[in-house]
């Protein structure tokens, strides 16, 4: 028996996958963002050690595929017995992959403080926590907002890979509606415009905020 | 005696020597211009009394204490000694009034309502009470070095390290600073001024040096200094010989 679909079927069963991705996606960025800021305090500290295994892990997340991280994440921890779900996998791929970007960017505005601001922070007997905490940190989130919220484009968008490993997001429900259905182009098309959706309102708050904050010709 | 002892103090960057030991003693109460064409060492020397910079021999002791390159000593000496720079370094994400209670309350561990009761009368004491809300890019900059001064002062230091402090304004911004620098040697405040400006120097300081190739050339009294060098660099460097 040949099921009929309408379109409205087609478009339900995607927007209810697409709660994955947003969870997917918010889950990678919030956990990215906490393990990259440790990155970062390694990557910008003073521990010769610490800064140089930062160092080798961005290197790694940023010169690897995120495809490999998400295969290494599900295969091969299961190869040394460890069983995991796809959905754990995926979180924990794009939650390290997500840490090494932000920690890059995030260095790259710590480092646009002028020298001068650590001088007078030391002159004034500031030690190094406070002055990152009260005088380099304020000013470097500043900076750091336009091209953060721009990545997290990056994250939504790299959701999509974790259908390989079988997690049931966005393209995963595409392919399995168009498996159904055998109307591809209706289907994708769906999947690229809610795909769109997610990301349009990201890449414009990025640029509006970039405005607002109007970094290029502050402080000089 | 002395309250800064700087004793054959060397420093190098990578092969280019530019403290060739360099003695000075800074009584209290003094105010020295330190003048010298850019390269004799004059901001480099600035910079090694409060350890922006660390030397590689001799020694820097303020009020007795030894200058030791590790941040509690480094923290302890800045507690001394302020700093004024020449591109006036306020945080640009804090109010005037912010920017002189901030190292107050996290380094001294001031209360709020006293530190704002000293920010405002820094501020007053430098002439800009009223500016207390204004962020440092809504000030001249005259204005904004004041607040330096300001900020500087608030930590109650023994003397202050002036770094080319107004080599950054524009002319007429000029006196502004240099007459709140004027009152604070009359107050009685110890100075160590890196300057251009030789009719400030000859008028306000009780010594000058002369630093040439990173040695003090010439050391005295300004009238001796400016009126009778002894040392053709400096019958040079004053414009009263042809090079």
């Amino acid at each position: 028996m040949m099921m009929e679909f309408t379109t409205w079927d087609i478009l339900r069963n995607l927007l209810l996958a697409a709660r994955w991705t947003v969870l997917l996606s918010l889950v990678s960025f919030v956990g990215g963002s906490l393990v990259g800021l440790a990155i970062l305090f390694m990557r910008i500290g003073k521990n010769v050690w610490l800064k140089r295994f930062a160092q080798g892990y961005i290197e790694l997340f940023q010169g690897t595929p995120l495809l490999m991280q998400l295969f290494l994440a599900f295969f091969g921890l299961g190869l040394v017995g460890v069983d995991v779900p796809a959905w754990l996998a995926a979180a924990l791929a794009l939650t390290l992959w997500t840490a090494a970007f932000l920690a890059e960017i995030w260095r790259g505005c710590v480092e646009a403080i002028v020298r001068g601001q650590w001088e007078a922070s030391s002159s004034l007997a500031m030690g190094y926590v406070q002055q990152m905490r009260y005088v380099i940190l304020p000013q470097a989130l500043k900076i750091a907002v336009p091209p953060t919220v721009g990545f997290s484009v990056q994250v939504v968008k790299g959701t999509a890979l974790t259908s390989i490993i079988g997690f049931v997001e966005l393209s995963k429900a595409g392919t399995m509606v168009t498996n159904a259905t055998f109307q591809p182009f209706i289907v994708y098309g769906f999947v690229a415009l809610i795909y769109f959706a997610l990301c349009w309102p990201l890449s414009k708050s990025s640029q509006i905020l970039e405005r607002k904050l109007n970094v290029a010709h502050r402080n000089h | 005696m002395s309250l800064i002892e700087i004793t054959e103090v060397r420093k190098s960057f990578g092969t280019n020597e530019v403290l060739k030991g360099i003695n000075i003693d800074v009584d209290p109460g003094e105010v020295i211009a330190i003048i010298g064409k850019s390269g004799s060492g004059k901001s480099t020397l600035l910079r090694c009394i409060n350890g922006l910079e660390t030397i590689d021999s001799g020694s820097i002791a303020v009020a007795g204490a030894q200058l030791l390159p590790d941040e509690l000593h480094l923290r302890a000496l800045r507690l001394k000694i302020g700093m004024i720079f020449q591109s006036f370094n306020l945080f640009p994400h804090l109010t005037a009034g912010k920017n002189v209670m901030l190292s107050q309350m996290v380094v001294k561990k001031v209360p709020t309502a006293d530190a704002e009761a000293t920010a405002r009368k820094m501020l007053d004491r430098v002439g800009l009470a009223h500016k207390f809300d204004a962020y440092p890019e809504e000030l001249s900059g005259g204005q904004q070095q004041r607040v330096a001064i300001a900020r500087a002062l608030a930590m109650q230091p023994m003397a202050l390290l002036c770094d080319e402090i107004t080599s950054a304004l524009d002319p007429e911004l000029v006196n502004e600073v240099l007459a709140v620098v004027k009152e604070l040697a009359a107050e009685g405040m110890t100075l160590l001024m890196v300057t251009h400006e030789m009719r400030f120097a000859r008028d306000v300081c009780t010594r000058v040096v002369f630093m040439h190739q990173g040695r003090v050339h010439e050391i005295g009294a300004p009238q001796d200094v400016f009126g009778d060098p002894k040392t053709p660099e400096l019958k040079q460097f004053l414009g009263l010989q042809a090079a």
